[in-house]
């Protein structure tokens, strides 16, 4: 791609700070959102973008603002930078590089949704990012772009920068809401969805940063021109963070639809000479694998589950011939049972027995049953918890205990891991 | 109490005035000045707070970058995730147990290094990723280990 229009970034230096964003275009789009649009014209213009929230659940972005009920009570707009999905790192790098763009985002959005009141939620382990958004934030303030009346329209928003401390959890979005409210990040029950009671039982949007960056630009080049790129269904511009066993890791702002195979080849700079693909996760650690003959899959959210896995955040991690599946997959379990909030005993108890299990096949001390343990508890997780993170835990595993049986069975029958139980390989560096 | 606490607290509650969400960046703020939270500090920030102290506990536990230990003049977080697991993270890992003569999660005798691990930082395009004081530092391979210690980073 030879513009970005979310990772702009790339192509301009110094763009975190404003003089330096409005000389390139920035806030451009605000000031046209006031002059312009009505709110209510600017929910529809999403609507009829196709976007979709770009956090990991593609839910469309324009009808989630409409759930907002007319009943008077003042609204909330919540930004969801609790990036900690592995495999993705693509809201780290808009927020520290690009702040001003969420800023700009964030006032069209609650310009929209009539929010008068905003909050970003930034991920505890992004000191430099709440830096960041910090200063950005004095400095829209001190440009007249947020506060009381902004540049006159009557339209008044505060927006504050509040930062979470260690918990994937918190990336769900009631269990954000929680700890915003300055509790544990337990996850709520829905309904009531946020929309209806979110921040301080207020009607409340949670959107993504990546949602939210896509506003500035769709604001300036119309819907029209957003649908005029990716698929009828998955419109638009989706930036896939590419990791693991490729070339060039980095984040990469695609059309929606762009084959996996260019992404990794094209935009990542394919795997090392001589490697090929085992398998690729292509939406973050909690989507099923997808194997090499299904490296032709477009990246939409249609196509992805067509084959089998999901979209999810787009944080791809591929995985060459010399990984081992059982290594990869006790890692990605590990996390779970790290991050698991221990609310549910299926999710707490399970990601544990499963980490367990996989470690000590890992380690050539696993039995024949052990796969059929690892099934069971699985399928004791499985639907069975009251948020998405124990069926999150699964994803991987279970495919690779599809996919990959030979090796599973390899690691018991020769009591050792055949490739050396390492994950890391030193020819790759 | 410090005396500045109080201050703090006043500060935070301006900022957000609802339900508890000034219990959160108050415990930040102390934390990055004491470098944990003590359980005297725990009291200390539930009566700021209005809170019982089992209630501030509550919390403090659940979040894994509130210290309820004391912790090095420098902690260091070594991401374990697969990205940086792929790159060397667990050879960096050891390494660093090895230099220090700790094992990860413990502090040096000398309270120089607190050495912990941290969950996928998203910062895979630059694995193995670490952080110093919360700061990112990376790709560091296995080998720089000694250079990870020695590392500058912004107060």
């Amino acid at each position: 791609m030879t513009q970005h229009y979310l990772l702009r970034n790339l192509d301009v230096e110094g763009i975190d700070r404003i003089d330096v964003y409005e000389a390139n275009g920035g806030y451009a789009a605000m000031k046209e959102a006031f002059k312009t649009f009505k709110p209510e014209e600017l929910v529809a213009m999403v609507k009829k973008s196709g976007l979709r929230g770009r956090g990991g659940a593609g839910f469309p972005t324009g009808m989630k603002w409409g759930f907002l009920p007319n009943d008077g009570r003042s609204r909330y707009l919540v930004v969801n930078s609790d990036e900690a999905e592995p495999g993705t790192f693509k809201d780290r790098e808009l927020i520290e590089e690009n702040p001003h763009q969420l800023i700009e985002g964030i006032i069209i959005s609650s310009y929209a949704t009539q929010a008068s009141e905003a909050y970003i939620y930034c991920r505890g382990e992004f000191r430099r990012g709440a830096e960041q958004l910090k200063r950005a934030v004095q400095e829209a303030y001190d440009h007249g772009y947020l506060g009381a009346n902004i540049l006159g329209t009557g339209f008044s928003l505060e927006l504050k920068v509040y930062r979470g401390a260690g918990a994937y959890i918190c990336g769900e979005e009631s269990a954000l809401l929680e700890s915003l409210e300055g509790k544990r990040g337990n996850p709520r029950l829905k309904p009531p969805f946020p929309a209806v009671a979110g921040l301080y039982g207020g009607p409340t949007v949670v959107n993504n940063v990546e949602t939210i960056c896509n506003l500035p630009p769709l604001v300036t080049y119309g819907a029209d021109w957003y649908t005029s790129m990716g698929t009828e269904k998955s419109p638009g511009l989706k930036i896939m963070s590419v990791s693991g066993r490729v070339q060039r890791p980095g984040n990469y702002e695609i059309p929606l639809g762009t084959p996996l195979r260019s992404l990794i080849e094209d935009y990542a700079g394919g795997l090392l000479p001589g490697r090929t693909v085992k398998a690729v996760i292509p939406g973050g650690s909690s989507v099923p694998l997808l194997m090499p003959d299904q490296l032709d899959t477009p990246l939409d959210y249609e196509s992805i589950v067509k084959a089998g896995s999901m979209l999810g955040s787009g944080g791809c991690i591929v995985l060459d011939d010399q990984v081992c599946m059982v290594g990869a997959t006790a890692r990605l379990v590990k996390f779970y049972r790290e991050e698991s909030c221990g609310k549910c005993t299926p999710c707490r108890e399970g990601t544990y027995w499963m980490t367990d299990v996989l470690d000590r096949l890992e380690m050539g001390m696993g039995e024949a049953h052990d796969m059929e343990i690892l099934a069971d508890v699985a399928d004791n997780i499985a639907g069975k918890c009251f948020c998405p993170l124990g069926d999150a835990s699964l994803g991987v595993l279970v495919s690779a205990l599809k996919h990959f049986r030979h090796e599973f069975e390899a690691h018991v029958a020769e009591h050792t891991c055949p490739m050396g139980a390492r994950l890391y390989d030193t020819v790759n560096h | 109490m410090k005396p500045e606490w109080k201050e703090w607290a006043s500060q935070a509650k301006a900022e957000f005035p609802r339900a508890n969400s000034a219990l959160m960046p108050l415990m930040h703020r102390i934390q990055l000045v004491e470098g944990w939270l003590s359980d005297q500090t725990i009291q200390d920030i539930a009566d700021l707070m209005g809170l019982t102290v089992q209630y501030v506990e509550s919390v403090a536990s659940f979040y894994s970058l509130f210290h309820r230990e004391p912790v090095g003049k420098r902690v260091i977080h070594v991401c374990v995730g697969l990205s940086c697991a792929l790159a060397g993270s667990d050879e960096l890992m050891h390494n660093l147990e090895q230099r220090l003569n700790i094992k990860e999660g413990q502090t040096t005798a000398d309270g120089a290094y607190t050495l912990l691990e941290a969950e996928c930082l998203a910062a895979c395009d630059k694995a193995p990723m670490t952080q110093i004081d919360l700061h990112f530092v990376g790709p560091v391979r296995p080998e720089e280990a000694e250079t990870l210690l020695t590392k500058e980073v912004p107060s």
